[in-house]
């Protein structure tokens, strides 16, 4: 949206209705981004945290070296809708099966798990079959993320199945 | 697959111990759901303290305390929502060891919204909630970084207010206020130079509000030295009657500013104020 012409008072109106808007603004979606297991590289988990704030999420970001068990308790604790697992350490095929697990025997059947790091292709089925619903290469752009989680978000308005434990084919193209 | 529960029927799982229900009842709340709680006197403490004083890694140091000690303790962390896009990025919990692990731990990471006002109306039920739910130990924690952000401390008993070694900031909480409503201060990052200097400087300021014998600890969440002197602190701080005005002022305001951002005709106030066809006043007074 542009404004062509912009002067002191519509820049002050702008400025309090951003901070200030009439009512609660829209949140998108509550977001785990998580670190499973032992890699200390967060600059992608991190980015991708960013851009989802920046697309209007709620995102809570857990740090390093979590646990399968610690992320299946923060999705919990923070009645998350999705949660974004980043691993570049090579042991995507335990962790990431590990989380999907979990969530489905805390009763959190309903939530989107999607993958980023270094995922091999030729590994990649594999994870799609424990209800991981998309990953995210490198070269993978932010923008293609919250186009992922807006097709997720319509698929659960309409009924459609999308979460780690619900029976269903779909995944991200 | 779980079946999509009514309000009531979470909240009644939630009392029957189901931590995933109680999870969801916080978010029902959150969005504007209420419930009944039987009178109670939940246990509260408010943190708050300028950004990147360590306010997060403290209270991971007293939650691994009050855990030891058998109390079940529950974190509400507040963080501003990004004024462009309305989400949010909240990572308080990392600085949390025990977070993730402990049954006897339960951390929320809220987002103001834009809206403090709206999230501090939402704040005391969730209190309630969790209190009902058995957390004998709530602790609410905001950055002091916003007179708005700073009130929502005041639905606390007892506040405390963290700063660290060569900040100086305790002259910017004194500007906002919180000063007077703090309960005991904490000069975290003891483990760095120049702490003490700074806790002296703390002391010698708070002697001149009113003679004040608000207790200055000098704590490390880092090694944990003073950890247990603070609290010892904040378990025998009574809840403080003499700020109780102060508090009943705070939460006031907190509940104005958010009737004020929920009046339906804010908009079209907003509009005649921009472009000048009545004067603020006359603005307020339409919002009366």
């Amino acid at each position: 949206m542009s404004i062509p012409v912009v002067n002191a008072a519509m820049l002050t109106r702008h400025r309090l209705l951003e901070v200030c808007p009439p009512t609660p603004s829209f949140v998108e979606m509550r977001i785990v981004i998580a670190k499973p297991g032992l890699d200390g590289h967060d600059r992608g988990a991190k980015v991708v945290a960013r851009a989802l704030r920046d697309g209007g999420h709620e995102v809570v970001y857990t740090g390093l070296r979590k646990t399968p068990g610690e992320i299946v308790r923060i999705v919990m604790d923070e009645d998350a809708a999705a949660l974004g697992l980043s691993t570049l350490s090579g042991a995507h095929d335990v962790l990431v099966p590990a989380v999907c697990d979990g969530l489905r025997e805390e009763g959190l059947s309903e939530v989107i798990v999607f993958a980023g790091g270094i995922i091999p292709s030729d590994e990649r089925d594999s994870l799609h079959n424990q209800g991981v619903r998309a990953i995210f290469g490198p070269g993978a752009r932010t923008s293609e993320i919250l186009e992922f989680l807006e097709a997720a978000s319509g698929r659960i308005e309409s009924g459609e199945p999308v979460g780690v434990g619900e029976n269903s084919g779909w995944r991200w193209r | 697959m779980a079946m999509a529960l009514s309000d009531s029927e979470t909240m009644s799982s939630a009392l029957s111990g189901s931590r995933r229900d109680l999870s969801r009842a916080l978010t029902a709340i959150e969005n504007g759901a209420s419930f009944d709680f039987a009178a109670a006197d939940p246990w509260t403490l408010g943190v708050t303290g300028p950004p990147g004083v360590g306010k997060s890694s403290l209270i991971g140091s007293l939650i691994s305390k009050w855990a030891d000690r058998g109390e079940r303790v529950a974190v509400l962390a507040v963080d501003p929502s990004s004024p462009n896009s309305g989400g949010a990025l909240l990572a308080d919990r990392m600085r949390m060891q025990e977070a993730d692990s402990a049954d006897s731990v339960f951390v929320r990471s809220l987002a103001t919204r834009n809206h403090p006002g709206g999230l501090a109306s939402r704040i005391s039920p969730m209190i309630d909630c969790l209190h009902a739910c058995g957390w004998s130990r709530i602790v609410i924690e905001t950055v002091g970084s916003g007179q708005s952000e700073i009130r929502i401390v005041a639905f606390a008993d007892r506040v405390l207010l963290v700063d660290g070694p060569d900040r100086g900031d305790v002259i910017q909480a004194e500007k906002a206020g919180i000063l007077e409503l703090a309960d005991i201060i904490a000069i975290n990052k003891s483990d760095l130079p120049n702490s003490e200097q700074a806790a002296d400087s703390v002391r010698t300021a708070m002697r001149l509000v009113n003679g004040s014998d608000t207790p200055v600890h000098l704590v490390s969440a880092h090694d944990g030295s003073g950890v247990d002197d603070l609290l010892e602190e904040i378990e025998s701080c009574s809840f403080s009657v003499g700020r109780n005005r102060l508090r009943a002022r705070e939460q006031l305001l907190s509940a104005w500013d958010s009737r004020l951002l929920d009046h339906p005709g804010l908009n079209e106030v907003l509009d005649s104020l921009e472009t000048g066809s009545i004067t603020l006043d006359e603005a307020v007074e339409s919002l009366r």
